[in-house]
């Protein structure tokens, strides 16, 4: 009997980890119990990208948008929509119409798909992961097979370059270009390919969407480059920290193996090309290319100086071409659509699309991909939904710790590589975090350094000590004593260690500390001069007080861990600021927001 | 795998299963499956259809379920949208007219007349 409906579940870490394998296992048993197990079928599949609305299911051909489904309300869903195509509302994703009605909305009407291009993402939450045919039946492979038949290296290496595509980890080196440059390496002697899937930002998780969603797209990437380069052998270093990605890419690493896809002659070719998975132990300084080498080669993960590059003298001493995650995504599909197709795409030196993991303040928490040029704006406000709870936007970081911190100055800026250099932040590998009017942007500058000085290799003096020196001297700012000449120290030894660091973790450290010195210099002196802060985030600076809103239920006296809080019922309540350890329970818990700080 | 005709041939075999979840703007069949539709047996009227349409490879056309149509009395209900969208409405369908309504109106554009809800309605 054929298939009439298909259940497919979210198996995105994001959704897993609330128990979207559960609600499968559910949706089996109670098809069964209705007798649908032969006309429906149930499957799960990469990240939906709307984390936010998790754990995501989709029904099809219905495109209805289950989210937040729990494992008792899979019952319903088979006996009402699955057995009798009635659609269970309450759970159903909706969108507010102009006229302040709640309309459910299919899959893919809804406003954060629409407003989409998905390139990198086009198969992620479509389809099966740990099925090949699948793959397969939207085109997979057949860049692969039209590369290996039709075309020679080099006008692989012409296409990807006329198509203008940009390395996606980071600093957007042309790719053709990088694959050009290596390729006079060919036939003389053992190349290596490798795919960068360190993802190590805080907040980013767009590689590991891709691998979890859609592992065939990068495998057949790297034996496109692989072929165009002239290499053999193939890496995939990923962080061990993905378990979930990296069973799902061994697996289809080896379903490709099975369907002659990865091995000798693919295609009945000359060309054959071997792959393989290498997990790295969780340093970010990994994700540094030089790094990763090493860490493959099994020595410890430490850049060296380039030149040489990579392209000349790489793994094992051999010409390597290393590429990003993302950037292997998008060649498939620039081989089988052209090059003009994905030039047409994006502004006038970033074509294509770029993935975000939009995180944060942010309603729509959750995976994007949108063409090169939209502007901030539009991702925070349309795609992302806007603030939650009504506050004020403040600041978006982009590009993790060595990116930088913008404002509602630079809300029209077009995402680009070079509009973000120019306000002093970058692409990096696509994490966007979105703070409003309660984050301090001194403790946020302080939280990323905390982060590089913790990850920093140690190899080269101005990231090991100066990155530890600038962290010392921001907390000093954060806890009241701080000095107007500190703010002047922090600066120059920010832009001496961007001058100075052996690698880009070191080069690019500083940048949170001087966008938020640029754009946000205020608050950096409303901590030293007036001993302020403005958010109310910084402990050493603020007071907990309780003003004449009070109802006195009692609510946060009884949920005050150190007893700072006296007062009787119905009737004004005190906190004692010599006792308070200010840890904010009680303004958590206060039903009239009668709790300020100050 | 040996060659790209090889690759073409899961494509074809595996295009059905994944057609389901592409947008699609060719004609959609809806068939009545509320209490009232399974009871008077609309169930095997949208698996035939779905079977039809399966068969016959035609990986634009949607079959899907929806709840009660209003008209218990006429049935199992099935509606045809064709491509702009404009409704023919079939009543008290069976089993094995689901064939005709798929090759002769899906296909062939000709609407079935003797199953129209003109004929049933006094």
């Amino acid at each position: 009997m054929a298939i009439r409906a298909q259940v497919v579940v979210c198996g995105g870490t994001g959704c897993m980890s609330s128990k979207s394998e559960l609600i499968k296992n559910e949706f089996v048993e109670k098809i069964k119990e209705v007798g649908l197990q032969n006309e429906v079928s149930v499957f799960m599949s990469g990240c939906f990208g709307l984390c936010e609305k998790g754990p995501v299911v989709v029904v099809y051909p219905d495109m209805t948008f289950y989210s937040h489904v729990k494992v008792e309300d899979v019952e319903e869903i088979c006996k009402e929509h699955l057995l009798k195509g009635r659609i269970v509302a309450r759970k159903a994703y909706t969108e507010m119409t102009p006229e302040d009605e709640a309309k459910i909305k299919k899959f893919q009407e809804m406003t954060f798909y629409a407003k989409q291009e998905r390139i990198a993402l086009r198969n992620c939450g479509i389809i099966n992961p740990f099925d090949i045919n699948e793959y397969i039946a939207r085109d997979g492979y057949m860049a692969l097979g039209k590369v290996l038949t039709e075309m020679t290296p080099d006008e692989v290496i012409d296409l990807i370059s006329k198509s203008g595509l940009r390395g996606r980890g980071g600093a957007g080196f042309p790719t053709g270009l990088k694959w050009k440059l290596a390729s006079k390496h060919r036939g003389k002697e053992q190349m290596y390919i490798i795919c960068n899937a360190d993802e190590g930002d805080p907040g980013a998780f767009m590689d590991r969407a891709v691998l979890e969603g859609d592992p065939h797209s990068v495998i057949e990437a790297m034996a496109i480059g692989g072929y165009a380069i002239g290499a053999s052998q193939g890496y995939v270093y990923i962080r061990a920290e993905y378990p979930l990605a990296v069973e799902r890419l061994n697996h289809a690493i080896k379903q490709a193996y099975e369907n002659g896809l990865l091995g000798k002659n693919i295609f009945g070719s000359e060309f054959s090309f071997d792959l393989e998975a290498r997990l790295g132990a969780g340093a970010f300084v990994c994700g540094e290319e030089t790094a990763l080498m090493a860490s493959i080669e099994g020595e410890r993960g430490m850049p060296r100086n380039k030149p040489p590059f990579p392209g000349d003298k790489g793994l094992w001493g051999k010409p390597t071409i290393i590429n990003n995650v993302e950037t292997y995504a998008n060649v498939p599909q620039i081989i089988n659509k052209g090059a003009d197709w994905f030039n047409s795409i994006g502004t006038e030196k970033s074509k294509g699309t770029k993935v975000f993991a939009l995180g944060g303040k942010i309603n729509n928490t959750g995976l994007l991909e949108i063409p090169m040029g939209t502007t901030l704006r539009d991702v925070i406000y349309n795609i992302g939904g806007g603030i939650p709870k009504g506050k004020a936007f403040k600041a978006v970081q982009t590009g993790g710790p060595s990116g930088g911190c913008l404002t509602y100055r630079d809300l029209d800026a077009k995402i680009d590589y070079e509009t973000l250099i120019s306000l002093g932040s970058m692409m990096g590998s696509g994490g966007m975090i979105v703070m409003d009017e309660d984050n301090c942007m001194v403790d946020v500058a302080r939280f990323f350094l905390e982060f590089t000085v913790d990850e920093s290799c140690g190899k080269c003096t101005p990231c090991r000590e100066g990155t530890r020196r600038m962290l010392e001297i921001l907390e000093k700012i954060t806890e009241g004593k701080g000095t107007l000449e500190d703010i002047d120290e922090l600066e120059t030894l920010a832009n001496s260690i961007r001058d100075s660091a052996l690698c880009g973790l070191g080069q690019t450290a500083p940048n949170p500390v001087l966008s938020t010195l640029k754009n946000f210099k205020e608050e950096y002196i409303a901590h030293v001069v007036e001993k302020r802060c403005p958010a109310g985030v910084c402990k050493a600076l603020i007071n907990y007080y309780v003003t004449d809103k009070c109802i006195g239920c009692g609510k946060c006296k009884r949920g005050c861990p150190a007893a700072a809080i006296t007062g009787n019922i119905k009737e004004m309540h005190k906190i004692d600021t010599s006792i308070c350890i200010k840890c904010g329970a009680c303004k958590v818990v206060c039903p009239v927001g009668a709790i300020i700080t100050a | 795998m040996k060659s790209l005709d090889d690759l073409k041939k899961i494509r074809e075999a595996a295009a059905q299963k994944m057609s389901m979840r592409e947008q699609k703007d060719g004609y959609r069949v809806v068939v009545g499956m509320a209490t009232c539709g399974i009871t008077a047996g609309a169930r095997p009227v949208l698996n035939a259809l779905v079977e039809e349409v399966s068969k016959r490879n035609l990986l634009n056309v949607t079959v899907t379920q929806v709840g009660c149509m209003g008209q218990c009395a006429l049935e199992p209900i099935v509606e045809v949208y064709n491509t702009v969208g404009e409704r023919t409405t079939y009543c008290r369908v069976k089993e094995k007219d689901a064939q005709r309504i798929i090759t002769e109106h899906v296909i062939g554009g000709k609407v079935v007349e003797d199953l129209l809800i003109t004929k049933f309605l006094k």
